[in-house]
């Protein structure tokens, strides 16, 4: 398969979006490969973190969009206290989840958590989902 | 806390009270939210757990104690951001209008840290009326209590403060390699499948190292530990169920409390039943 890295992705508007939704410097990985060792997710992940890194900052948006792995996330920050580089890969996660679900596209319907679940879930497991997955 | 982690916060209060140190419930609290914002441009999530904070200011108080780990970790961290963040800080405190304005004055903390820090171990283990002898505890800490590390309340890569706690307490601490690994959270909600992976990393090892039960403080990890052993029980013949304390019980039950107050019929896995082995439960 081959793919196109142009300058017209690396400075594209997705690219730009995830650095200010972020906050944080793509540039400072240097795909060591730590993260992904260290995620307790990832033997789920079709993308690895180490990945989502790479793909995030050569534009290519709709490879990530296609992989499930942000929405696997448990935002644990195994990886952010493990980046040699000091790179919040949680951060960088978070970005991705939101341009999608700031277009009113919801990674979960409320309504599916059946009405036993609701009774016996901690609240905080339902607040906490619902931020993470619906917009 | 008043719901379904009653068994977390009864026996904190009771056990306090024992201890010398009173709780006082901040009026008019509101959920923290849970989880802290990561996205740059998002202050709206932030008031929640800065107006709790405030909350705390009014009352004149300079300290803040929490006994979930979820909530501890969000407020610790927005209030960071009120500290740190000058231009964030202004534009909650211009949002917040009605509410008098808030940088960080108060000091959020964890309640093992209060018993670390404020109580110490000598003390305690002064108090302790019925040593948990013989319980083998396996102390699990889970993601919120030590990561990232500005909120860390102990060594990120290798905490104690738990281990400490157990030997206070006249328990025997079984230390276990994935003590800081993640309960899976939130994606109960999303893939419950999933769940039962996390639970199996996290118990197996601690069994295999020789562990009765494990001592937890976040509702989360505790429902997410608990459901996923039903699931494990069902799918590997090898799985031996694990009952599950909230660390509060346990200082209660050494404390020489009411087992009452622990409320243990919340619990998953009946623990009365390896307390009573250990002639710690009549």
């Amino acid at each position: 398969m081959s793919v196109t890295v142009s300058p017209r992705r690396l400075r594209g508007e997705f690219v730009r979006k995830v650095k200010e939704l972020s906050g944080e410097n793509l540039q400072l990985c240097y795909q060591c490969g730590m993260c992904s060792g260290v995620c307790p997710a990832v033997s789920n992940m079709d993308l690895s973190p180490r990945q989502v890194i790479e793909l995030a900052r050569l534009g290519m948006q709709d490879e990530i969009a296609e992989s499930k792995t942000v929405w696997i996330c448990a935002t644990c920050l195994a990886c952010t206290v493990n980046c040699p580089r000091g790179f919040d890969l949680s951060r960088l996660m978070e970005a991705i989840r939101l341009l999608t679900l700031r277009k009113n596209v919801d990674h979960i319907r409320p309504e599916d958590i059946s009405p036993q679940e609701r009774c016996e879930l901690p609240q905080i497991a339902m607040v906490s989902g619902l931020r993470k997955f619906t917009g | 806390m008043k719901t379904k982690a009653r068994n977390l916060e009864e026996p904190a209060i009771a056990s306090l009270e024992v201890l010398g140190l009173k709780l006082e419930e901040i009026p008019r609290w509101n959920c923290c939210g849970a989880v802290y914002s990561l996205a740059e441009d998002d202050l709206i999530h932030q008031v929640a757990p800065v107006r709790n904070l405030i909350r705390v200011k009014e009352q004149g108080k300079n300290e803040l104690a929490t006994l979930c780990a979820f909530c501890f970790n969000t407020l610790k961290r927005a209030n960071l951001l009120m500290k740190e963040n000058v231009e964030k800080r202004n534009t909650l405190n211009s949002f917040m209008d009605e509410e008098i304005d808030y940088s960080g004055e108060v000091k959020v903390v964890h309640l093992l840290e209060v018993l670390r820090d404020e109580i110490g171990w000598g003390t305690l283990a002064q108090k302790v009326k019925l040593p948990l002898r013989e319980l083998k505890v396996a102390p699990y800490y889970g993601c919120t209590l030590l990561r990232p590390r500005e909120v860390a309340i102990d060594s990120v890569e290798n905490p104690t403060i738990l281990r400490e706690f157990l030997k206070a307490l006249g328990a025997s601490p079984v230390d276990f390699p994935e003590s800081t690994r993640c309960c899976g959270s939130y994606q109960i909600i999303s893939d419950p499948g999933a769940i039962s992976a996390y639970v199996w990393n996290i118990l197996s090892s601690a069994l295999s190292h020789g562990a009765e039960a494990l001592v937890l403080s976040c509702p989360l990890c505790d429902y997410n530990l608990g459901q996923g052993q039903k699931e494990l029980v069902k799918k590997r013949d090898e799985f031996k169920r694990m009952p599950l304390f909230y660390f509060t019980q346990l200082l209660a039950l050494a404390l020489g409390l009411d087992p009452q107050v622990c409320h243990f019929e919340l619990n998953y896995g009946s623990p009365e039943s390896l307390l009573r082995e250990k002639d710690l439960l009549s």
